[in-house]
């Protein structure tokens, strides 16, 4: 460096918004998709082709509608187990209606309303008697499973309308699923939520300083509260649309799920800790998920592998970028 | 129309595929879908269906799984063999009805369905494959303990729970073929709940209450290795031959020792066998499934359909002492 000290310039931003947007997480995941993507096509003849891509989006469509929600509640340093839970309650709801003879629009209005009381239970639990989410979403995961399961024991809830179960099977046009418009739709509702209005600003503020927030003025319960009944709700979404994929409900519907949605908060690059994230980088992880799972299976390669897949990818993009800037700050000093 | 639309979008898929590769060296490829990977006894078929796949000839099996047997985890791994155009999908299933509209979309696109061990309900397949029956199950634990006691005798049923239908239903197609077994006699019929303990109580009482008696018959896993047990403690190997359902890893000690001359169960080999053939031919068009009808399955013989388009594979199979330790590591 030649320049002296007088006539050091100082930027007035660190980066261009290009360079940022160059070197973001969503940028890093958006070419592993498109890597994925592109293996995927060399790999197996069966890829490249309409109606399997199709099909291959309900591998997460469903998943990924909670996971935009999930991210909100991450972002705001909180997190819900129980969604996989409220799914089996929410269907075992729905399919106790359809015995009694509810039609399609009362069924989506159960599934909902289910999903919205669950989440609200929860809410209430977290932020007005003030326990840890995580200790509390454990113990509800339990709950609503173990609700459904007395319900239905080894029984199962059929019988479902046609006009019910085209939200989990019907298509828009062609090959669109109606799944995948309401994912794209909703993404959209989220994204909008997220990065363009005072709650989502107000989301970031809590993950990133609840006091600071608090004293900000933000009403930290009231956010938190919202965001626990947003993902009730989203859970009970996903119940409408997969019971109505699999026209049955069984109380070990969507067991597990709720790991595949925090991995694939996760995976978009919303910080496990709060304060950080985006909703398009959900959306381009749902699709990696959804794409790699779809691949490997066409390769019939073992879940086995395919779990330990998905481990790998997930702790390779994490760790990608911490151990660049390791590098670099190590190559600078 | 939909439908159509989509056989349409299926076929123009076949044929791009189509065209690249030699048409008439194209194996058949057969998938066996099970529960969940590693599990022995699925092992075990998926070498049967092999054995199947190398007496038939150019035909490839693609034997797969979820990681945890979830109905989910098989709708993707069912998708996914969809998209390769598969020409036959031979499932044990999670869930007899979440699997039907992904198995009702496979047919549509023209992919032979049939379930084995586990199976869907009669929308979402062509044709089921039990391993045995209710009625050959019960002219089975009947004959275990008659070919052992050519003079006749005293034998006494083990029983699960009084109100378990499975056993229940054994036990009654059994006494539908007692006249066949003039000099044998069932002396008493007990029940050791599927428990342990009580089971192996239930049966020190039988060879109390019944000091002559030759044999108990336990048609339930639990109640067939406890009892066995309650011989081999009561010093009574040799005299009282414990026979009935169990499974060869848990019974492998029982044959050894001589507490149990033989016992069945079905066999997970013939089973995926069987299941591989039928599939075959209902592929290939050689047979069709249909009430009443047959579907020859190799060396298994025929399976024939009942009204509901299931059928049976065989008499439960027989282990004991020149078999068990083949199959004491499968299941």
């Amino acid at each position: 460096m030649s320049a002296t000290g007088t006539d050091r310039v100082i930027p007035d931003r660190l980066q261009s918004p290009f360079q940022r947007r160059l070197k973001s997480w969503e940028t890093l995941l958006l070419a592993v998709a498109v890597a994925i993507f592109v293996l995927n096509s060399f790999a197996s003849p069966y890829f490249l082709n309409a109606w399997n891509l199709s099909d291959a989006t309900f591998n997460f469509t469903e998943k990924a509608m909670i996971a935009f929600a999930m991210a909100l509640l991450v972002i705001s340093g909180e997190i819900d187990l129980s969604v996989a839970s409220i799914i089996a309650l929410a269907s075992t709801a729905m399919g106790a209606a359809v015995q009694i003879g509810a039609g399609a629009p009362a069924l989506i209005a159960i599934g909902l309303v289910v999903g919205l009381a669950c989440g609200a239970f929860n809410g209430v639990l977290v932020t007005i008697m003030g326990l840890p989410s995580i200790v509390v979403t454990i113990g509800t995961m339990s709950l609503f499973r173990g609700i459904a399961y007395i319900v239905l024991g080894d029984q199962a809830y059929g019988g479902y309308p046609p006009d019910f179960t085209w939200f989990g099977r019907g298509y828009v046009f062609w090959v669109i699923s109606f799944e995948l418009v309401l994912f794209f739709a909703l993404a959209l509702v989220f994204g909008v939520v997220l990065h363009k209005t005072n709650f989502g600003r107000s989301v970031y503020a809590i993950g990133n300083n609840p006091t600071g927030a608090l004293f900000s003025g933000i009403r930290v319960t009231r956010v938190k509260f919202i965001l626990f009944l947003l993902t009730g709700l989203m859970s009970g979404v996903a119940a409408v649309c997969l019971t109505g994929r699999l026209g049955s409900t069984r109380p070990s519907i969507a067991q597990g799920w709720e790991l595949e949605v925090v991995t694939m908060v996760v995976l978009g690059g919303v910080s496990i800790l709060g304060g950080s994230g985006s909703i398009p980088g959900v959306v381009i992880a749902a699709f990696v998920m959804g794409l790699v799972t779809f691949g490997l299976g066409l390769l019939n390669v073992p879940g086995i592998v395919m779990s330990i897949f998905i481990g790998l990818l997930l702790i390779g993009v994490i760790a990608a970028p911490r151990i660049w800037t390791r590098l670099r700050s190590r190559a600078a000093a | 129309m939909k439908v159509a639309k989509r056989i349409l979008a299926a076929l123009a898929a076949v044929a791009s595929l189509a065209l690249p590769a030699a048409a008439q060296d194209d194996p058949v490829r057969i998938a066996i879908v099970v529960k969940a990977l590693g599990i022995g006894f699925f092992e075990a078929a998926a070498e049967g269906a092999e054995e199947a796949a190398a007496e038939l000839g150019n035909v490839e099996i693609i034997y797969t799984g979820p990681t945890e047997t979830t109905a989910e985890g098989q709708i993707e791994v069912i998708n996914a063999l969809i998209a390769q155009g598969v020409d036959a999908i031979a499932v044990s299933a999670n869930d007899p009805d979440a699997l039907v509209p992904v198995l009702q979309r496979a047919m549509d696109r023209g992919i032979t369905v049939i379930s084995w061990d586990s199976g869907v309900e009669q929308d979402g397949r062509q044709m089921h494959l039990a391993p045995s029956s209710d009625e050959l199950i019960g002219r089975m634990i009947i004959q275990l303990a008659a070919d052992h006691l050519p003079d006749g005798g005293d034998v006494a049923v083990l029983s699960a729970s009084a109100t378990a239908t499975n056993q229940n239903t054994w036990i009654a197609e059994m006494n539908a073929v007692m006249d066949d077994y003039p000099n044998i006699n069932v002396v008493a019929t007990v029940y050791g709940d599927d428990l342990a303990d009580k089971s192996y109580r239930e049966a020190q009482g039988l060879m109390q209450s019944y000091p002559d008696l030759d044999a108990i018959i336990a048609p339930t896993s639990v109640g067939i290795v406890a009892a066995a047990q309650a011989v081999e403690d009561a010093g009574r190997v040799g005299e009282v031959n414990v026979t009935g359902l169990g499974l060869p890893s848990e019974m492998a000690g029982a044959i050894e020792s001589g507490a149990s001359q033989s016992f069945a169960i079905w066999n997970p080999i013939d089973l995926g066998y069987a299941a591989t053939m039928i599939a075959f031919n209902l592929s290939q068009g050689n047979a069709t499934a249909e009430p009443g009808g047959t579907i020859p399955m190799g060396r298994m013989g025929e399976v024939e359909l009942d009204d509901t388009l299931s059928g049976a594979m065989s008499d439960p199979f027989v282990y004991d002492a020149s078999n068990i330790e083949q199959f004491r590591d499968i299941f």
